[in-house]
C-alpha cells in the first residue's frame, strides 16, 4: 500500500489528522490530548490494524519534546509514524501500554531519559537508571554531568 | 541499585507467604548482568521484575557527539554477538540518508557476513541454552564450530568479535583471498555437525520435557509485546525483516522464513536450529557468486546527512534491530534511537513464566536469547 | 599369592604376638580408622581428577595437564589450596549448624565404608545386616544437606536443601527396593554372603530380566540420591548458583565436595557388590577352565574395576544429560520408578521361590 492510499484510508477514520511531507513513511501529527483516541482507532480499525508498535521514542528539540511512535501492521504490512509535540516543562501524554504492551517498557525508558510522564501508566518507575536519578533526564540536550561526560 | 519501591513490595509479598530472591546481576543463567527480582511461592514463580542498567553505557547519548563514521563502531558493542548486523543496520541508515547505492560486491559480502554471524550467534545460544539446562558438553561442541567462524572473520575483518567491518558505502576492505575456500570447507563440515546437535540435545527426552509447553507465548501477545525474531516466529508470527522488508539482496535469494506454531520454548529452539540451516542455504548460494568490482562506493571524508529522519530495520540473530536517526544537517546525528530486539523480548518474560517453576524460568529465558548489552545499550 | 587379606593377616599376627588382645584390638581399630580417612582422601582426589579427565575427553578438551605428569596432581594442589583458604561463615548464619554440616556429610560417607568388601576376606566389619546398614546410614546424608541449607541463611541454599530433601527421601524408596530384590535372591543381608552367592555367576546375569531392571532402577536412584546430574537439583548451578553449599568456602566446601565423590564411590561399590559380584571374578556356571583363569586376576582389581566402571557410567550421565525439573524429578520416582521396582520385586520374589534363577 502506498503512502497516498494509506493517507486516504486514515483520513476516513481520523478526519482531523495532519501530515508531514517528504517522509519515507506516512507521518501523522497530533495533539497529546487526542492521542488515546487516535491510538485506539489505529489499533482497532480493520483496514488499518496497526497492531505492532515497533519503536517508541522521544526527541528533545530544546523548545519542545516530540514523542515518536512507529507503528506497523502485521496483517496489512503498512507502516506509519505518529508524532506528538509535548510541552518541555511539563511533558505529559496518555500511556498506550494498555493497547500495545511493549509500550510499558519503552515508556519507562522515555520517562527516565526525557522526563515525560505517561498518565495512567501501570508502573512508571526508573527502569535503567539507578536510584536518585529521578528528574535528571540524561538524554535531554541540556543535561550536564561534568564528572562522567566528556565533551568532544 | 536496590530501589525503595521493592522493599515495600517485599513486605507485601512476604505477608502472603511468598519470598523474594534476586536472580542476578551475577548469576550463571542470566549470561550477563541482568537482574531479575523474582517473587516465589515455594518453587512457583509469582512475579518477575527485571532491573536493567548494570551495563548501560548510554550509547544513544554518546552517538550524538560522534560523527556518522565514528558512531558505527560503538554499535558493535550493543549486541556483541551480531556485531556485523548492528554495523549493517547503521550503515544502511546512513546510506539511506546520503542516498548512495553500494556496489553489488559489497552487498554480497555484507549478506555473507550477516549470515555467518547469525550462525555463530545461534551456535553460542545453542551451547549456552543447553548449559542452562544442565548439560555442559554441548557448549564445547558449539564453540568448536563457532571458533572456525571467528577465525574466518578474523582473517578478513581483523577482529573476532567487534568487527567494525561495514562502513557507509560498502565494506571497509576486500575479503581475504582465503575467505571463499575456508567458508566452503566450513560449510561442508558444518552440515554434518548440525545433525550431531540434534542427536546430542534435540532428541533427548529430558530436554524435550524441559522445553515443551514451557513459556508459551500466544501470537497476539508476541505482537503486542513487540517480540521479534525467533521469539515471534516460534509463535507463528511472520516477522522476518529479510522477507517482509528486504534489504540488500535478500529479495533475490532463496530461503524460507522459519515458522513454528507451538509458541513454547521448544518451538523457539527449533526455529533457531532451522534458521541455521537456512543461513547455510544463503551462504551456499552466495559463496561462489561474489561479483567482481568495487567493495565500496567513494563517499566524502566527512559525511553530512540532510535534515530529516531516517529509519532502517534489519534482522539480527535476535530479532528486529531498528536504527532511527534524526538529522539536523550537521556532521553528527541530532538524536539516535536504537530499537533493540532484546529490550522488547525481555518485556514478555514475566508474562510467559508466571506460574512456572524456577527451572521453567531458566528454560524460557534461555530461548529468549538475551544479550544484556543489547538490552541496556 | 599376594593379596590384601594376606597383608592384614600379617599385621594381625604381628600385633597379637607383640601385645595383649585388648591393645591389639585398639591398635587395629586405629589402623582401620586411619585407613578409612586415607581412603577417603585418596578417593576424593582420584575421583575429582577422573571426573575432570572424563569430562574433558567428552568435551574435546585436554583437561588439567600442568600439575604433575598429565595433570594428575591437579586435585592434590586444589585440595591444598582449599585447606589454606579462609573458611568464611556468613554473619546471619547459624554458626554451630553451619560448621557442623560438612562434618556430618563426611562422617556419613566414612561410616558407609564399614561393610564394604574391597577384596576377598578384606572387609572392615562383616556385620550380618550389612545392606540394611548401608541403606540406613546413607539416608542420614540428607540431614547434613538440610542443615547446611538452613543454617546458611541464604534463599538459594534453602531452596536447594529443600529440593534435595524431597529428592533423597523419594529416591531412597526405589534404591531400597532394588537392593531388596538382590537380598531376596541371595537370601541374606550380609555383604559377604551376597558376594559368595555369586560364585557361579553374577546376579545381573543369573537373575534374568528382573535383575537387569533392578540394576537400572538402582543406578537411576543412586544417581539421584548422590545429587549427581541429571538429578543435581540441589546444586543446579544455572538455577540456584550452587544450591545448598553456596555459602561454603575453603575446607568446609571441600568436605562437601569430597563427601559427594566418596558417596558416588560407595553407591557404585554397593551396586558392584549386589549386581556385579563385588570382588568375585567373572564365573560362568560350570566352565571350570574359564573360572580358574579368571581367579588369577586379584580380587581387589575385580572390585575396583567394576566400581570404577559404574562410576564412569554415572559421570557419563552427568556430562551428557540436561537437568530435570523438580516436578518431573518427583514424577519420575513416584509414577514410574517406584511402581516398576515394586512389581519387579514381586517378580523376583516369585523367581526366588520357584528357583527360576540360575
Amino acid at each position: 500500500m502506498t503512502n497516498e492510499e494509506l493517507k486516504s484510508l486514515i483520513s476516513g477514520v481520523l478526519p482531523s489528522a495532519t501530515y508531514e511531507e517528504g517522509t519515507e513513511w506516512l507521518t501523522l501529527n497530533m495533539e497529546p490530548t487526542e492521542w488515546p483516541e487516535v491510538a485506539k482507532k489505529l489499533r482497532s480499525d480493520e483496514q488499518l490494524f496497526f497492531d505492532y508498535l515497533f519503536c517508541l521514542t522521544c526527541v528533545d528539540w530544546k523548545t519542545h519534546l516530540t514523542m515518536v511512535y512507529h507503528l506497523s501492521s502485521t496483517k496489512h504490512r503498512q507502516t506509519i509514524v505518529v508524532k506528538s509535540k509535548l510541552d518541555r516543562n511539563k511533558p505529559e501524554i496518555e500511556t498506550v501500554s494498555n493497547i500495545w504492551r511493549t509500550a510499558e517498557f519503552h515508556e519507562r525508558e522515555v520517562y527516565e531519559m526525557f522526563g515525560v510522564s505517561f498518565l495512567n501508566h501501570p508502573d512508571l518507575r526508573l527502569l535503567i537508571l539507578p536510584d536518585g536519578w529521578e528528574g535528571k533526564n540524561p538524554l535531554r540536550k541540556d543535561f550536564e554531568d561534568p564528572v562522567n561526560m566528556i565533551k568532544l | 541499585m536496590y530501589r525503595q519501591t521493592d522493599i515495600i513490595e517485599d513486605n507485601r509479598d512476604t505477608a502472603q507467604g511468598n519470598f523474594v530472591i534476586n536472580v542476578g546481576p551475577q548469576h550463571p543463567a542470566t549470561h550477563g548482568v541482568l537482574h531479575l527480582v523474582i517473587t516465589l511461592n515455594g518453587e512457583t514463580i509469582q512475579k518477575i521484575e527485571p532491573h536493567l542498567g548494570y551495563i548501560h553505557r548510554s550509547i544513544e547519548k554518546m552517538c550524538e557527539s560522534l560523527s556518522y563514521r565514528q558512531f558505527i563502531y560503538v554499535t558493535s558493542r550493543m549486541d556483541y554477538l551480531s556485531a556485523h548486523i548492528n554495523n549493517h543496520a547503521c550503515s544502511l541508515c546512513v546510506e539511506k540518508g546520503l542516498q548512495v547505492e553500494i556496489p553489488p560486491r559489497a552487498q554480497v559480502i555484507r549478506v555473507l557476513m550477516d549470515e555467518l554471524t547469525r550462525i555463530a550467534s545461534h551456535e553460542l545460544w545453542w551451547g549456552a541454552m543447553a548449559m542452562d539446562l544442565g548439560a555442559f558438553t554441548p557448549f564445547f561442541h558449539a564453540f568448536r564450530e563457532r571458533e572456525t567462524i571467528n577465525d574466518i572473520m578474523e582473517e578478513t575483518c581483523g577482529a573476532r568479535l567487534t568487527m567494525n567491518y561495514m562502513v557507509p558505502g560498502g565494506v571497509m576492505h576486500d575479503i581475504h583471498p582465503n575467505f571463499q575456500k575456508r567458508v566452503k570447507d566450513f560449510m561442508q563440515l558444518y552440515k554434518k555437525k548440525i545433525n550431531e546437535y540434534d542427536e546430542l540435545v534435540t532428541g533427548n527426552v529430558i530436554f524435550q520435557n524441559r522445553m515443551k509447553g514451557v513459556g508459551v507465548i500466544s501470537a497476539e501477545d508476541a505482537v503486542s509485546y513487540g517480540c521479534t525474531g525467533p521469539v515471534a516466529r516460534g509463535s507463528g508470527v511472520s516477522s522476518d525483516i529479510r522477507k517482509i522488508y528486504p534489504y540488500e539482496i535478500y529479495d533475490k535469494l532463496e530461503f524460507d522464513e522459519v515458522l513454528e506454531t507451538g509458541g513454547d520454548s521448544f518451538a523457539r529452539y527449533m526455529v533457531r536450529i532451522r534458521e541455521m540451516q537456512q543461513s547455510i542455504r544463503i551462504v551456499e548460494q552466495l559463496i561462489d557468486n561474489i561479483p567482481e568490482g568495487d567493495f565500496m562506493t567513494k563517499t566524502k571524508a566527512v559525511l553530512k546527512l540532510p535534515k530529516g529522519e531516517f529509519y532502517s530495520r534489519v534482522e539480527t540473530a535476535r530479532g528486529e534491530l531498528g536504527v532511527y536517526i534524526v538529522s539536523e544537517g550537521a556532521t553528527t546525528p541530532y538524536r539516535i534511537k536504537f530499537r533493540s530486539p532484546g529490550f522488547s523480548n525481555l518485556s514478555i518474560l514475566d508474562k510467559m513464566v508466571r506460574g512456572g517453576k524456577i527451572g521453567d524460568l531458566i528454560a524460557a529465558m534461555g530461548t529468549l536469547d538475551l544479550v544484556i548489552p543489547d538490552i541496556d545499550r | 599369592m599376594w593379596s590384601l587379606s594376606h597383608i592384614t593377616n600379617e599385621i594381625h599376627e604381628w600385633l597379637s604376638s607383640t601385645f595383649n588382645p585388648t591393645w591389639t584390638l585398639i591398635f587395629e581399630m586405629v589402623l582401620a580408622g586411619v585407613a578409612v580417612i586415607g581412603l577417603f582422601a585418596v578417593l576424593g582426589l582420584v575421583l575429582v581428577i577422573m571426573e575432570r579427565k572424563v569430562s574433558a575427553w567428552m568435551q574435546i578438551r585436554l583437561g588439567p595437564n600442568r600439575v604433575g605428569p598429565k595433570g594428575i596432581l591437579q586435585s592434590t594442589a586444589d585440595t591444598i589450596k582449599l585447606m589454606v583458604k579462609e573458611g568464611m561463615t556468613p554473619s546471619g548464619a547459624d554458626k554451630f549448624l553451619f560448621n557442623l554440616a560438612p562434618f556430618i556429610a563426611m562422617i556419613v560417607a566414612m561410616l558407609l565404608m564399614a561393610p564394604l568388601a574391597f577384596a576377598k576376606d578384606f572387609q572392615l566389619w562383616d556385620l550380618n545386616i550389612g545392606v540394611l546398614f548401608v541403606s540406613a546410614i546413607s539416608s542420614l546424608s540428607v540431614i547434613s544437606i538440610l542443615m547446611a541449607g538452613w543454617a546458611s541463611n541464604n534463599k538459594y541454599s534453602l531452596l536447594g536443601a529443600m529440593r534435595s530433601g524431597a529428592q533423597i527421601v523419594s529416591y531412597e524408596l526405589s534404591a531400597g527396593l532394588s537392593v531388596l530384590s538382590i537380598v531376596v535372591l541371595a537370601g541374606s543381608l550380609s555383604v559377604s554372603d551376597i558376594i559368595n552367592s555369586q560364585a557361579d555367576g553374577w546376579w545381573i546375569f543369573k537373575g534374568h530380566i528382573p535383575a537387569i531392571i533392578a540394576f537400572i532402577t538402582f543406578i537411576i536412584a543412586v544417581t539421584a540420591e548422590t545429587n549427581r546430574a541429571p538429578f543435581d537439583l540441589a546444586e543446579a548451578e544455572s538455577e540456584l548458583t550452587a544450591g545448598f553449599h553456596t555459602e561454603y568456602s575453603g575446607m568446609k566446601f571441600a568436605l562437601f565436595f569430597l563427601a559427594e565423590y566418596v558417596n558416588v564411590f560407595i553407591v557404585c561399590a554397593i551396586g558392584a557388590t549386589l549386581f556385579l559380584g563385588g570382588w568375585m571374578p567373572l564365573h560362568i556356571g560350570s566352565w571350570d577352565g574359564f573360572n580358574h583363569a579368571m581367579d588369577y586376576i586379584p580380587s581387589s582389581i575385580w572390585f575396583f574395576g567394576k566400581t570404577f566402571f559404574l562410576i564412569f557410567l554415572i559421570m557419563w550421565f552427568r556430562w551428557t544429560f540436561p537437568r530435570l525439573r523438580i516436578d518431573q524429578l518427583l514424577n519420575l520416582e513416584w509414577k514410574y520408578l517406584l511402581p516398576i521396582s515394586m512389581i519387579n520385586l514381586l517378580l523376583i520374589t516369585a523367581m526366588a521361590i520357584l528357583k527360576w534363577h540360575f
